[in-house]
């Protein structure tokens, strides 16, 4: 919980620099610029690469998926259930209906990171909008709408998702609408504290003074100030997004089969645990892998832009 | 401090109603209506009209929250659709069990949190420290419910050990303390545990580090105290925030624990709730998130009030 206080100390120490900081007087050097310096560092941090590269084989196997797996992942055969990993045809094994493991991992990855990562997206943009309006306007309409937020904060987040999916019904929409709703208020949250921080600095009124109307300035000058505490914290979210997602759909309430995704996967092997256990908890080793890389990368991202000048 | 709690309460109430207003909505989000789970297919019209009379559902929205907010407040949280029982009780039975894994869980999170936090923050960048770091990203990282499939593996499947689900030898819905209904609570409260060792280990990490860099610190052991006299004065200065965030734990954990009850068949709420849902049995979902979320919401107030009685320098304002 201590998260939108370091975000909100990034962007007031971070030495965000805005259009309308004065330009330093010393010789002129090219500067690489915010973002700039945040990706040189962060090129440097062995651990955040090694998981970034992670995140990336897992997406371009995701992308590539119906094209490169070895055996089609829904064509199953009672003959060949639960074989065991190191098959010399199921490399991986078979699932409880026979179908390859490695094949159903691989088209799961498509799923998994798409209801994963999609709610934290949709959340970063809508809970950016509300936090910086409420930050920005101030007054009575931040009261009104972070008292509401409030309201959200009262539900643990495993018990709102799962309290939201479970009147909606089960199905990926539903899941992907459910965790939206999860992680809107806390970027908010973020999001308000941030700019609440930022409101009442000098290139904010200068703005004001030069006659941008109070959208622009939200845009131009708000914006680009706080986007960044904003996008780590968001970025912060996705392995818990990921394992909630795959919970979702592991109690039902998500993907349907015969769809292959980790948490489904996860589910309908449990009958498995006897038989074959190694095979029943490799879908679980997939979403612990992509869950433990994001948070290392998003710490790494979260290190880079702690830039004192 | 009275008028601190005064304040806090003032400031909890419209949280309280924005709470049950949303668990009053929930069951208006589901698609068709509450009755259709019970309700036979070929059920007449009459029959429908019949039943939404009984069950307040021909009223407007408004009115029917109203309604449903007084009997709440009367301590009736409706009648479960599904078996026609009381929901208040078949909640409280749960809850209860919830908190006998939740409390367990709790105290193994806290007790390894902070003295893997303590090691760390007491050996910055030792190989002590990093091995607290890596369990922190663990425990933040780890798919629980998966967790709980391994541990089941590893010690009910492979080692037989342990009882790989329920809550006791006899099959039945209520846990006592006694050894063999213990045996069956090792497995769902490890689990449920990493989560919070992890969050409490990083909390204490960074606490012990930032107060042991102050001044105090240094000015004590010049003054000639020996590092148990330190040591006394660090656990003073880190137990409130530790102690809050244990707290907020604990709600989480009674919250979350829907996934890991689910792995173990534990006959708490995540249970109920599972069932609930798949029996479409709208007023059980509804009683349950109520009576969770209300219990989170007194949980952060307690946690608040401690904080600032314990914290001399936390402002009463």
């Amino acid at each position: 919980m201590t998260a939108p206080i370091t975000a909100a100390s990034m962007a007031l120490d971070g030495g965000v620099l805005s259009a309308g900081d004065a330009a330093p007087e010393a010789a002129f050097v090219p500067s690489r610029g915010f973002w700039g310096h945040v990706g040189h560092r962060l090129v440097r941090d062995p651990v955040a690469m090694g998981a970034g590269a992670l995140i990336l084989l897992v997406v371009l196997i995701a992308i590539l998926a119906p094209w490169i797996t070895p055996m089609d992942p829904y064509k199953g055969s009672m003959l060949r259930r639960l074989k065991h990993v190191g098959d010399a045809t199921y490399w991986l094994g078979s699932d409880e209906l026979g179908r390859d493991m490695i094949s159903r991992l691989m088209l799961g990855a498509r799923l998994s990171l798409f209801i994963g990562v999609t709610p934290v997206l949709i959340a970063f943009v809508i809970g950016s909008a509300i936090g910086i309006l409420a930050g920005y306007v101030g007054g009575w309409l931040n009261t009104i709408l972070m008292r509401t937020i409030d309201v959200f904060f009262a539900f643990p987040s495993v018990l709102l998702a799962i309290a939201l999916s479970g009147a909606l019904g089960a199905g990926i929409f539903n899941s992907i609408v459910s965790l939206t709703c999860v992680f809107v208020p806390q970027i908010a949250r973020v999001a308000e504290s941030v700019t609440t921080g930022i409101r009442k600095r000098d290139y904010i009124d200068a703005a004001k003074l030069s006659g941008a109307s109070p959208l622009t300035i939200m845009r131009v000058q708000v914006l680009g100030n706080v986007v960044g505490p904003i996008f780590v914290y968001a970025t912060s979210l996705i392995s818990v997004s990921m394992i909630l997602a795959s919970g979702l759909s592991f109690l039902g309430l998500g993907v349907r089969p015969p769809e292959p995704e980790w948490g489904l996967m996860l589910n309908t092997l449990r009958t498995a645990i006897y038989a074959n256990p190694v095979v029943a908890a490799l879908p679980g080793v997939c979403i612990f892998i992509v869950s433990i890389a994001f948070n290392l990368f998003s710490d790494g991202l979260r290190a880079a832009m702690e830039i004192r000048q | 401090m009275l008028i601190y709690i005064l304040k806090r309460l003032v400031y909890v109430t419209p949280v309280a109603f924005g709470v049950s207003l949303v668990c009053f909505l929930l069951v208006h989000l589901a698609p068709g209506d509450a009755l259709s789970a019970v309700l036979p297919a070929d059920a007449t019209q009459e029959t429908i009209n019949e039943m939404k009379a009984a069950y307040g559902f021909d009223k407007p929205l408004p009115v029917q929250y109203l309604i449903w907010l007084w009997h709440v407040l009367h301590g009736d949280l409706g009648t479960s659709i599904a078996t026609g029982r009381p929901v208040l009780g078949e909640v409280t039975r749960a809850v209860i069990n919830s908190l006998i894994l939740a409390s367990v869980a709790t105290v193994i999170g806290f007790t390894f949190g902070t003295l893997f936090g303590f090691v760390a923050g007491y050996h910055r960048n030792s190989v002590a420290d990093r091995a607290a770091s890596a369990l922190s990203v663990f425990g933040v990282s780890v798919p629980h419910y998966w967790l709980g499939m391994v541990l089941v593996i590893v010690f009910s499947a492979t080692l037989g050990w342990l009882p790989p689900t329920g809550a006791g030898p006899d099959g039945s819905g209520n846990w006592r303390p006694d050894f063999d209904h213990l045996r069956y609570l090792i497995l769902p409260a490890v689990t449920m545990s990493v989560i919070p060792t992890g969050i409490i280990a990083r909390t204490v990490r960074a606490l012990v580090a930032d107060i042991l860099a102050q001044d105090f610190v240094e000015a004590l052991r010049a003054k000639g105290m020996d590092e148990f006299g330190v040591f006394k004065h660090v656990v003073r200065n880190a137990a409130p925030t530790a102690l809050a965030i244990m707290g907020l734990q604990l709600g989480y954990l009674l919250g979350g624990s829907i996934l890991v009850e689910t792995v173990f068949a534990w006959p708490g709420t995540g249970f109920l709730l599972n069932a609930a849902i798949f029996q479409r049995d709208l007023p059980l979902l509804q009683g349950s998130i109520l009576v969770l979320a209300m219990f989170f919401v007194v949980l952060n107030l307690l946690v608040d009030v401690m904080q600032t009685a314990l914290d001399p320098r936390i402002e009463r304002a």
